[in-house]
């Protein structure tokens, strides 16, 4: 049985050969009654319109039915019972469960405790597989993924979905650059993991020193909260906006990408530029999820 | 006075039991935690502390009496004792000596310090630690401890 719980689980033909069903997905090329008969739960504590959507639209896609439950319901269910219960009756009702949890770790321990493939949509501000696939297949889109300079920014310490993306590339032939204010740099713990992974590390404060150089940027959110005080904040924020000033020069491949929702982290002038490839990103969403769906299931 | 006249007066030799030796100095009674010896033990304990030693300038000493601890128990401190060397006694006589090996993964030791964490709510799991050199990983949330093990021993 295979569980979808942490991109740290992959190895690279894993990654590829996901990337690849993907594709065909997208491609339209597909066997519409693939999980025909199937039934997905869509458990979710914690509302994600999202990812629910785009998890229950692949599952459609693929002639599956699911079954939703959403954060309130969810939460009677748990009412004084435990995760490991839930997962484990649920387990009896359907063939594979879609988990967004508030805790993190959460999608692990269902794992441990379901007798049906349990993927992770989420776990706190913890891992989000299909997150970090449909990076990667977005850039895959555009280039090859090995050979490339990836700069990822934004609040590197505490940002999860960067920290996953740097996992994943690390199976790569890719230069990372990491690009974060000072104290918000990626753990160290992770960049000696990255390292003994075959990844070096380069740390910038600065985007515009290093963005002439990159043919992917990766923005992330850098959150208030990290800050001592609001001025500090909008000082740091502003200094890793991204706008078409910032763009000057760059190599005409780059792309960008941001998980979305943005906030000011890049100026809406950029969307126009061929650079831009966010809306995309998203819309990536459901062949990535269909070629987990059909993984796990098909 | 030799210093090994010393080290006799400092904690009395035992008939039975286990010896654990070089442990780091001041871990002894973190030792003493993670082994599950806390104060209502029935087996006669000696500690000491700061001893000093040619190898390691301090140490620590554990002597338990009428217990012979197995390996899977002892490589738990390896954590906070990689140096620490068990001796097993039997009728005054060192019967086994071995060192301590850290293990990949540490179950029901330390508790995570990611107050978000699946592994801190009530469910029916073990916490569970992946061990990458001196530094732990939950295997449920990622969070690292890279320093002061020993303060997150549950
Ligand atoms: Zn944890």
């Amino acid at each position: 049985m295979r569980h979808i719980i942490s991109i740290r689980d992959f190895e690279r033909r894993d990654l590829d050969h996901l990337l690849h069903r993907a594709g065909e997905f997208a491609g339209g090329g597909f066997d519409r009654d693939l999980l025909a008969g199937k039934i997905l739960s869509l458990l979710f504590f914690e509302p994600s319109t999202r990812t629910r959507m785009s998890f229950a639209s692949a599952m459609a896609r693929l002639g599956g039915t699911c079954i939703s439950v959403d954060s309130m319901e969810a939460s009677s269910i748990a009412k004084g019972e435990t995760l490991a219960d839930t997962v484990r009756v649920v387990s009896g009702y359907t063939d594979a469960i879609v988990l967004r949890h508030p805790k993190e770790g959460a999608a692990r321990l269902a794992s441990e405790f379901a007798t049906v493939p349990v993927i992770n949509a989420g776990d706190g501000a913890g891992q989000h597989p299909s997150q970090t696939l449909l990076d990667l297949y977005t850039i895959k889109q555009s280039m090859d993924l090995d050979g490339i300079e990836v700069g990822i920014l934004g609040d590197l310490r505490y940002g999860r979905t960067a920290h996953s993306l740097a996992y994943a590339l690390s199976l790569y032939d890719v230069n990372l650059h990491a690009i974060a204010p000072k104290g918000l740099e990626f753990p160290e713990g992770l960049v000696h993991e990255l390292k003994g992974r075959g990844m070096e590390v380069r740390n910038h404060h600065d985007v515009r020193k290093v963005i002439r150089d990159l043919d992917v940027l990766y923005i992330t959110r850098i959150q208030k909260e990290r800050f001592p005080d609001l001025g500090s904040y909008y000082d740091v924020a502003s200094s890793y906006r991204i706008t078409p000033e910032t763009l000057q020069g760059v190599k005409d491949r780059l792309i960008l990408l941001h998980p979305l929702p943005r906030v000011d982290e890049i100026d809406p002038a950029v969307d126009s530029t061929p650079h831009a490839r966010y809306f995309e990103q998203s819309r990536n969403g459901v062949p990535v999820r269909m070629a987990l769906l059909s993984e796990v299931m098909g | 006075m030799t210093p090994g006249q010393n080290r006799t007066l400092l904690v009395s030799q035992i008939k039975d039991g286990t010896v654990i030796d070089h442990i780091t100095a001041g871990e002894a009674l973190n030792v003493l935690t993670i082994l599950g010896i806390a104060g209502t033990t029935t087996e006669s304990l000696s500690i000491a502390t700061n001893v000093a030693s040619r190898k390691e300038g301090r140490k620590d000493i554990l002597k338990i009496s009428g217990r012979e601890l197995r390996k899977e128990e002892v490589d738990r401190i390896a954590l906070i004792a990689p140096h620490a060397t068990i001796n097993i006694i039997r009728d005054y006589e060192v019967v086994e000596k071995k060192g301590v090996t850290v293990p990949p993964v540490i179950k029901g030791v330390v508790k995570c310090p990611n107050p978000g964490c699946i592994s801190n709510a009530k469910e029916p799991i073990e916490s569970a630690f992946e061990v990458l050199g001196k530094e732990l990983r939950c295997c449920y949330c990622d969070w690292m401890i890279t320093k002061n093990i020993a303060s997150h021993i549950i």
